[in-house]
């Protein structure tokens, strides 16, 4: 019986240049473990659910932390705390949902130390898979969470693929919606992957929720001017407002314009794998005045389509006040 | 001839080897289980209270680890060992971390405060420890250290808090006594806005 409390063996990469990291990542491979902020990782495996061989701790690279203003809106670093993302002056005077959404991630503690990328980049909250039972995301052929007598209150009612868990990050909805990109870098080069592309569900890659392959780290978030001092909604309804994470969240960027949504950018957080763009709500209420009257119009259309498990199906209401609240806020 | 596994026979020899096992084999193990056998350990210096400690620290060492086991500081508590408690609450360049949650190797040239170097040299308790006690804010006492140094980096970054920004300080800490309230009369006090 291993000592829970303790971690299990392995080896410490403390790189200070992103190159370094870069080359020990590709080197390591599936056997090594990336650490930002760390919160995500430890659990896994002090929990023995995980063992990677080598952890790579990329908090001493500079390089990768704060944010800068570009000629197109602004990059941030992947290693800026999550508090750093919700009181910097640019983020906060420019992009509120964004720093809106990084303030409400788990707890003080874990918002001075996780990382935007981390935040990103994190697992998904199963209890059955983090609990290292042998399910589809974890190699397996089953789902212990849509079986008749699965808790499955907080799982998807979309896009279920054999795989029913849901995409946890608060920040995620926030950056689909203000249309960022991703800007991934290995030791071949890198790519920039628009934020909506980032993510992927169980039918694309079941034991991953994010493009992100061996030997790459996601470097940077670049967010577009596009969306800056826009009208933003942020809403994360949780069971408790510390630690936990989302049943449903709601991020919007609306542009209005002589008294009516000339274009908008509606993404729900928690209820399917990946972000969810709204996008059949975006095109119902542009050219209409963001009031009671077009919420009353949309009524419903949030949630169409929604496929609930047998404990889930309050996420339906859910979503569809949640865009009530959003167009009548 | 063989003798015939029978049923009981089976069991006799299952209690057998668990005899053995607790007796000898397991004592073995449990001491093997507190050296690190990838023996690792390097001897790193670490700034924690103002005074430069020396350690040998294991590459996943946690923070919490360190501080309770090698170096005797068991004001840190530990309690969920996840972060999802807040009871093991240390402040990184005045900064709040949960210790169970950072590697002791990722703090090096940085500055650690626990519970146990707040106090001055002359023994003189903290604004905040004094106040906690003055509003009587712990109940066991398990999660105190914690709320301590939550609201002691409150106070360094803003002196005078709403009894709102206090609470959401302090949110990242548990108490499974319920005293919260408590502990908020404490920070108003320690802020000297309570009398």
């Amino acid at each position: 019986m291993p000592a829970f409390d303790n971690m299990p063996d392995m080896e410490l990469y403390q790189p200070v240049q992103i190159d370094d990291a870069l080359a020990l990542a590709a080197r390591l491979a599936e056997r090594g473990w990336l650490v930002g902020g760390g919160q995500d990782t430890y659990g896994w495996i002090k929990d023995r659910n995980k063992r990677p061989e080598a952890l790579i701790d990329l908090n001493g690279i500079e390089s990768l932390r704060g944010v800068r203003e570009t000629e197109n809106g602004i990059e941030i670093g992947a290693l800026t705390t999550l508090t750093e993302v919700a009181t910097n002056p640019i983020i906060t005077q420019r992009y509120a949902l964004l720093s809106k959404a990084a303030s409400v991630v788990a707890s003080p503690q874990i918002r001075n130390a996780g990382t935007l990328a981390g935040n990103l980049a994190q697992d998904v909250r199963c209890w059955y898979y983090r609990r290292g039972l042998d399910c589809y995301r974890a190699g397996g052929n089953l789902c212990y969470a849509d079986t008749p007598e699965a808790q499955n209150r907080e799982h998807a009612i979309f896009n279920a693929s054999r795989c029913v868990a849901v995409t946890p990050s608060d920040t995620a909805p926030a950056l689909v919606a203000l249309e960022a990109q991703m800007v991934i870098t290995s030791t071949s080069g890198q790519r920039v992957v628009a934020a909506e592309d980032f993510f992927v569900g169980p039918d694309v890659n079941i034991e991953s929720t994010t493009v992100l392959r061996d030997g790459e780290i996601l470097t940077a978030v670049r967010i577009p001017a596009k969306w800056a001092n826009a009208e933003f909604y942020y809403e994360k309804v949780a069971d408790r407002n510390v630690w936990d994470f989302a049943l449903v969240s709601i991020a919007g960027a609306m542009r209005i314009e002589g008294g009516n949504i000339v274009e908008s950018s509606l993404v729900c957080g928690a209820v399917q794998c990946t972000p969810r763009r709204l996008t059949s709500v975006e095109r119902a209420i542009q050219g209409r005045p963001r009031n009671e009257a077009t919420a009353t119009m949309v009524a419903g259309m949030a949630s169409q389509g929604a496929r609930p498990l047998n404990q889930n199906a309050f996420k339906m209401p859910l979503m569809d006040n949640l865009v009530t609240k959003l167009l009548t806020a | 001839m063989t003798p015939r596994l029978t049923r009981r026979r089976f069991i006799k020899s299952v209690i057998f080897s668990g005899a053995a096992l607790s007796s000898g084999a397991g004592f073995y193990l449990a001491s093997a289980q507190t050296r690190p056998s990838g023996g690792v350990e390097r001897l790193v210096s670490l700034s924690i209270n103002g005074r430069t400690r020396r350690v040998d620290v294991m590459p996943q060492e946690t923070l919490a680890h360190t501080l309770r086991y090698k170096l005797g500081l068991t004001g840190t508590k530990i309690g969920c060992n996840r972060g999802e408690c807040g009871s093991c609450t240390v402040t990184i360049n005045d900064v709040t971390h949960y210790a169970c949650s950072t590697l002791t190797h990722s703090v090096k040239g940085k500055e650690v405060v626990t519970v146990e170097g707040l106090r001055a040299a002359d023994g003189t308790l903290h604004a905040v420890q004094q106040a906690f006690i003055d509003e009587l804010s712990p109940q066991c006492g398990f999660c105190t250290p914690g709320q301590i140094m939550s609201a002691v980096a409150l106070l360094k970054t803003n002196p005078r808090p709403t009894r709102d920004e206090a609470r959401q300080a302090l949110s990242g800490n548990l108490c499974r006594c319920g005293a919260y309230d408590h502990y908020l009369n404490g920070v108003m006090r320690a802020s000297g806005q309570l009398s």
